[in-house]
């Protein structure tokens, strides 16, 4: 009897739990059908859900028009480098508070942390003109700088988190083994290390991808990544709604598989390791 | 087991990532400051002169900064009323078992990987278009007027709009917690006949406190900088009725030059936030000795 009126509630629960998920997640699938439409379908009334002529035509015409693959490019380099460059910075640092702590480790990862607390338009003067007068507004280069440097605090954090984890046992273990700190660091931490390191690198991409602050702001049309080129679209003529859904769909599609596969992560990352 | 030479190793590796962090703050934050007490505009070129307190003078008294302000606070506290409300009841409905549970919270999360110009002009155009939007379809339908809610209701529609983005966030990070909980507690309470509110309200409640306390926190330090999605739906109007004071800044200095008074907006901004940075730090603090 008991098992019956279970399965009911799951029932219940699982019909319930599938129409909120779909109404939140609606406006993502619309904008994804939309750009397989042609635009006159894209804004009919009333709307066409699944029967009209799919076409690719959108993707086509968004990539001649506005060399739609370059600000892809960028928003790519822009993050994977920031994020490379992040970790070179951070591994040294977050590797030897987790395993050599002193009595300053707690202040200095607090310290870091209050850095990203500072309200960017608050520096967005000083940025704007040092940026300017060193011929690095609108580079790959410049953006790359700014995103490393706001999202450092977050890789220090996180890497620190996983750090320590690890038992300090089995590094000991390895150095009674005569192993030197070379050989300690390439086949002891490494390996053990691995899975945290590949989070942070997720979440870090994700985070640089969407930063819309410092890119609006320092790019123009050059090295504009997708969130800037995407902002173009706020100014439109003419139709243009199966062109800007299909410019969303291929900037958002990256990083949405990517964060399905980095959501336990994400917790930790953003809350600095307050939840896990 | 720490020695002297391994202290010292260890100092240098810190070094990189604290000098450029000190770098990166010290060194704007001392122009932005600087700017603040200077009469400079980048169209009047070798016309700076040090002014004392007029920037802060003008920016406080300014109309548009008490809008500004007010839109400031209108637009976290509303996010937040939404998406730790929204939060909470959604994680409580995905903590229960049912069917494709991994599936569903995959939908759900996702708004949170759209960036923010997309999530924006996707609601902006797609659905709060006051002609070729669904909702004027849906109203249409239904033998009722479009709403044009970007003109009519701006603030309220970026609160929508904003809090979608991060509604995911307050979920996941309130599901994971609700999680952590221990189901003997809840069984027992539940085998002594405790009704469900009473159980929500003594057990679960008090278990999500700090979890929430930590999503209030985190997304208030990332609301009182929203902008892209005010750049692209409203640029700040009509008139000031959507302009935070994040976007009034950024008009102060990068739209009419004057960077003296838009320092002294960012030293404004700079000292709202650190208040509730304060109390986060100290939240964060607490768990690293623990």
């Amino acid at each position: 009897m008991a098992r019956t009126v279970t399965t009911q509630r799951k029932l219940v629960t699982t019909v319930f739990a599938w129409a909120i998920g779909i109404a939140i997640f609606f406006p993502i699938l619309w904008t994804i059908l939309t750009s397989f439409k042609s635009e006159a379908v894209a804004i009919a009334d009333p709307p066409v859900w699944f029967n009209f002529d799919w076409t690719l035509e959108n993707y086509a015409t968004v990539q001649e028009r506005s060399n739609y693959f370059r600000h892809f490019m960028n928003s790519v380099i822009i993050s994977v480098g920031s994020t490379v460059l992040g970790l070179i910075i951070a591994v040294p640092a977050a590797w030897s508070m987790a395993f050599v702590p002193s009595k300053r480790t707690k202040d200095i990862l607090m310290w870091m942390l209050s850095t990203k607390m500072l309200p960017p338009v608050g520096v967005l003067v000083p940025i704007y003109l040092l940026f300017r007068n060193l011929g690095l507004l609108d580079t790959q280069v410049g953006l790359i700088i700014v995103l490393t440097l706001i999202n450092l605090p977050i890789i220090v954090w996180m890497l620190y988190t996983y750090f320590k984890e690890i038992p300090g046992e089995i590094l000991e273990a390895a150095r009674m083994d005569g192993a030197t700190l070379r050989s300690e660091i390439i086949h002891v931490l490494t390996p053990m290390a691995i899975p945290g390191m590949a989070s942070t690198v997720l979440l870090n991409i994700i985070l640089a991808w969407n930063e819309a602050f410092w890119t609006l702001n320092l790019t123009a049309a050059k090295s504009a990544p997708l969130t800037a080129f995407i902002a173009s679209y706020s100014s439109p003529e003419g139709l243009f709604y199966a062109k800007l859904s299909a410019a969303s769909t291929m900037a958002i599609a990256p990083i949405l598989i990517m964060g399905w596969f980095s959501q336990k992560q994400l917790v930790r990352g953003l809350t600095f390791g307050a939840v896990k | 087991m720490a020695t002297k030479h391994s202290r010292m190793s260890a100092r240098l590796m810190i070094s990189p990532a604290v000098l450029l962090l000190l770098g990166w703050m010290l060194i704007p934050l001392s122009m932005t400051l600087y700017f603040s007490f200077l009469r400079y505009n980048l169209l009047m070129p070798g016309m700076e002169e040090f002014t004392g307190l007029t920037n802060y003078r003008y920016f406080l008294t300014d109309p548009a900064f008490f809008a500004a302000l007010w839109n400031t606070i209108a637009l976290v506290l509303g996010v937040l009323a939404v998406t730790v409300v929204g939060g909470i009841l959604l994680a409580l409905l995905l903590d229960q078992p049912f069917f494709g549970q991994g599936i569903v919270r995959i939908l759900v999360i996702a708004p949170f990987f759209v960036m923010p110009t997309v999530s924006a002009l996707v609601w902006k155009n797609m659905f709060m278009n006051p002609v070729n939007g669904l909702f004027a379809h849906a109203a249409k339908a239904l033998g009722l007027q479009p709403f044009d809610f970007l003109s009519s209701a701006p603030l309220a529609s970026i609160i929508g709009i904003v809090s979608w983005q991060w509604l995911p966030f307050a979920t996941l990070i309130l599901l994971t917690a609700l999680q952590s909980l221990d189901q003997e507690q809840l069984e027992a309470s539940e085998m002594d006949g405790a009704p469900w509110i009473k159980r929500f309200w003594y057990i679960m409640l008090p278990h999500l406190a700090r979890s929430i306390t930590v999503v209030i926190l985190i997304q208030t330090i990332f609301l009182l900088s929203v902008f892209a999605e005010i750049l692209v739906t409203t640029n700040g109007g009509p008139g000031t009725a959507s302009t935070n004071l994040t976007y009034l800044i950024y008009m102060q200095s990068l739209l009419q030059f004057d960077v003296g008074g838009g320092s002294a907006g960012g030293v404004v901004a700079i000292i709202l936030a650190n208040i509730v940075a304060i109390f986060l730090m100290r939240m964060i603090g607490k768990n690293l000795d623990a």
